[in-house]
């Protein structure tokens, strides 16, 4: 599986990648936030990172965007390193960052006009919109959409550039519990549509089992991988099969154990 | 229990709705006056006193400003039948009588206090009678006068936007021209523009360019000082998104850190316009041989003060009318921000 990784276009891999940040109230100081991460993902895999609050998970997914550099390390997707942001690695947020001074279908064009393409590529902006379902909302304003909408806005926006690979920070964490499971259909469908290497970090573990082929648990400061979990679980999956529920406990105690290590480290 | 609840409601839904239909009704019966008869009154007291009080001052001629009431007077009544058949006019007539009403008695109440009991010394303070007969008598010169403070006003005012956008995008988004560029805006920008007149009128080979000039200067700090704390708090949330879909400079400039800066560029162009009314006043003045601020001084300077008065009526008139075109125009930019639009 790794060496299929190396070489397909739009794998990714993560090797032995530090990066620390300047502490604001010490100036010499500086608070490593990633440990020698090491990760590989085949192309088309949808795997999740899950751990406690502060343990580097988004800043591993804006190295991978390209939005920081690593102190040291190499991020690679394919057989290129990322050196800088990129429209082949589409990033969503938790809030959706929809700019307000466009409307939805200005927004989902703003890659298409940002690479110079869109008189070529326009048709595609209808098709977005359908696969989203918002095409009898073209002209409504980001303020007018409810959290759901929003977000489902954000994924055309990122998905119109046809990345290599998505990544996905706590997309459904501002979403209420109905809409989230809605939502994680509406994702995963996408991803069996576009077969789009997906990375999702997310806080949520029942979400992670549900829709992941591998579960990426890590520790808290410094960040570092815990333990690869591969859920070989039938798709559709159900929430409350024993299979399921089985897995769940295995990682709660895994991050209660996780969170331990932490504090001990800490002290 | 059930039954007999749903049995039921329907009627007694039905009967309160004609309840309040009729107190609705009943309450705009009653109130109907409302809408047409407070202007006409006014209208009508503003005549009866205004005829009172001229047989007293002959020397005047008040035709005009008798002429101008009956007009308004036949107006109002007309509108007065007209809104029985126009809704929509009966609801702008409902929100706009009172405060017609009360300017006609504002008028009112000074015809009363400067000619009727001469309460002020008379050539500083003329009747609303007097002011208008000089309106109309020295109508083509305050037309002049208001289009040459037009030109200077928009020129200068052009000028310094163009320049506090593109300085105020400078210094927001480059930290290098923002290292070299926020002293020299701190110590220059806050000197009043009007503080430069006597450098301006050496340096300058024209008084209409120098004022130009000030105007300018007036309307460029302002807009400088706001398009750049605009543009460097845009969100970095938004230039992220932009970035990993592939934008390069001009777009996260252009098309993220500038629309996300408008509202508070905005607020720059109101200063700045602001600013720039004082400015052209001043620099008509004490320099510029035309315009309103002009025809002021030189109104005073012959002890007509009728003129000086009917010039600030058409100040009043004019420099509101350009707010209220700027403040249409951020409205039609930022509706995305107000929720003005419905789908």
């Amino acid at each position: 599986m790794v060496a299929a990784a190396g070489t397909d276009a739009s794998s990714l891999r993560v090797h032995e990648v530090t990066k620390s940040f300047p502490v604001p109230e010490d100036s010499a100081a500086r608070r490593l936030a990633l440990d020698g991460v090491s990760l590989s993902m085949g192309a088309g895999e949808l795997v999740s990172l899950v751990g406690p609050s502060g343990c580097g998970k988004s800043t591993l997914l804006r190295l991978i965007a390209g939005l920081d550099l690593p102190d040291s390390g190499e991020l690679m997707v394919g057989a290129e390193s990322i050196t800088g942001p990129n429209a082949e690695r589409g990033l969503v947020f938790q809030d959706p960052n929809l700019f307000p001074w466009l409307t939805v279908r200005r927004n989902i064009e703003a890659g298409l006009v940002a690479r110079h393409v869109l008189s070529e590529k326009r048709h595609e902006v209808d098709e977005f919109m359908r696969l989203v379902g918002l095409e009898s909302f073209p002209g409504a304003y980001p303020h007018h959409l409810s959290g759901g909408m929003a977000q489902r806005v954000a994924l055309a926006r990122a998905l119109i550039n046809h990345p290599k690979v998505l990544l996905l920070d706590e997309p459904l964490g501002a979403l209420d519990a109905f809409t989230r499971m809605r939502m994680q259909d509406e994702v995963l469908r996408l991803w069996q549509a576009r077969r789009t290497t997906m990375l999702l970090v997310t806080h949520d573990i029942d979400e992670a089992i549900y829709m992941s082929d591998r579960i990426v648990i890590m520790t808290q400061r410094p960040g570092r991988i815990e333990r690869v979990i591969p859920v070989n679980l039938q798709r559709p999956r159900d929430r409350s099969s024993a299979e399921f529920l089985q897995l769940r406990s295995e990682i709660l105690e895994l991050l209660h154990f996780a969170g331990g290590a932490a504090t001990e480290s800490r002290t | 229990m059930l039954q007999k609840a749903s049995g039921r409601s329907p009627e007694i839904v039905q009967s309160r709705t004609d309840a309040t239909l009729g107190d609705v009704a009943a309450e705009l019966e009653t109130k109907r006056w409302r809408t047409w008869l407070p202007v006409p009154v006014a209208n009508l007291i503003c005549l009866a006193v205004h005829w009172l009080v001229s047989k007293t001052e002959p020397p005047v001629e008040t035709r005009s400003y008798f002429v101008f009431l009956l007009n308004f007077l036949a107006i109002s009544f007309l509108l007065a039948i007209a809104q029985l058949w126009l809704p929509a006019l009966r609801r702008r007539m409902r929100h706009a009588g009172p405060i017609f009403a009360a300017a006609l008695l504002t008028l009112c109440a000074w015809e009363l206090i400067t000619t009727g009991f001469r309460l002020l010394p008379l050539p500083y303070f003329p009747s609303p009678a007097g002011v208008f007969q000089s309106l109309i008598n020295d109508r083509a010169l305050l037309f002049d006068s208001t289009w040459h403070s037009l030109v200077l006003l928009l020129g200068g005012y052009a000028l310094g936007v163009i320049a506090g956008l593109i300085s105020g995008i400078c210094i927001g988004w480059s930290t290098q021209v923002r290292y070299w560029g926020m002293p020299v805006l701190k110590i220059v920008g806050p000197i009043p523009a009007t503080a430069w007149i006597p450098l301006a009128m050496v340096v300058s080979p024209s008084a209409i360019f120098s004022a130009a000039a000030l105007i300018a200067l007036a309307v460029w700090f302002p807009v400088t000082m706001l398009t750049a704390s605009g543009i460097s708090n845009t969100r970095a949330s938004y230039l992220d998104v932009a970035r990993t879909l592939g934008a390069g400079r001009s777009y996260l400039i252009f098309r993220v850190a500038i629309p996300a800066a408008l509202p508070s560029i905005f607020i720059g162009l109101f200063m700045g316009l602001g600013a720039s009314f004082l400015t052209l006043v001043v620099a008509e003045t004490v320099g510029v041989k035309s315009g309103l601020g002009w025809y002021v001084s030189w109104a005073q300077g012959w002890a007509e003060y009728g003129k000086v008065f009917a010039a600030l009526v058409i100040m009043a008139a004019f420099f509101s009318t350009i707010m209220t075109a700027l403040f249409k125009v951020r409205d039609r930019v930022l509706v995305w921000q107000k929720g003005v639009i419905k789908w």
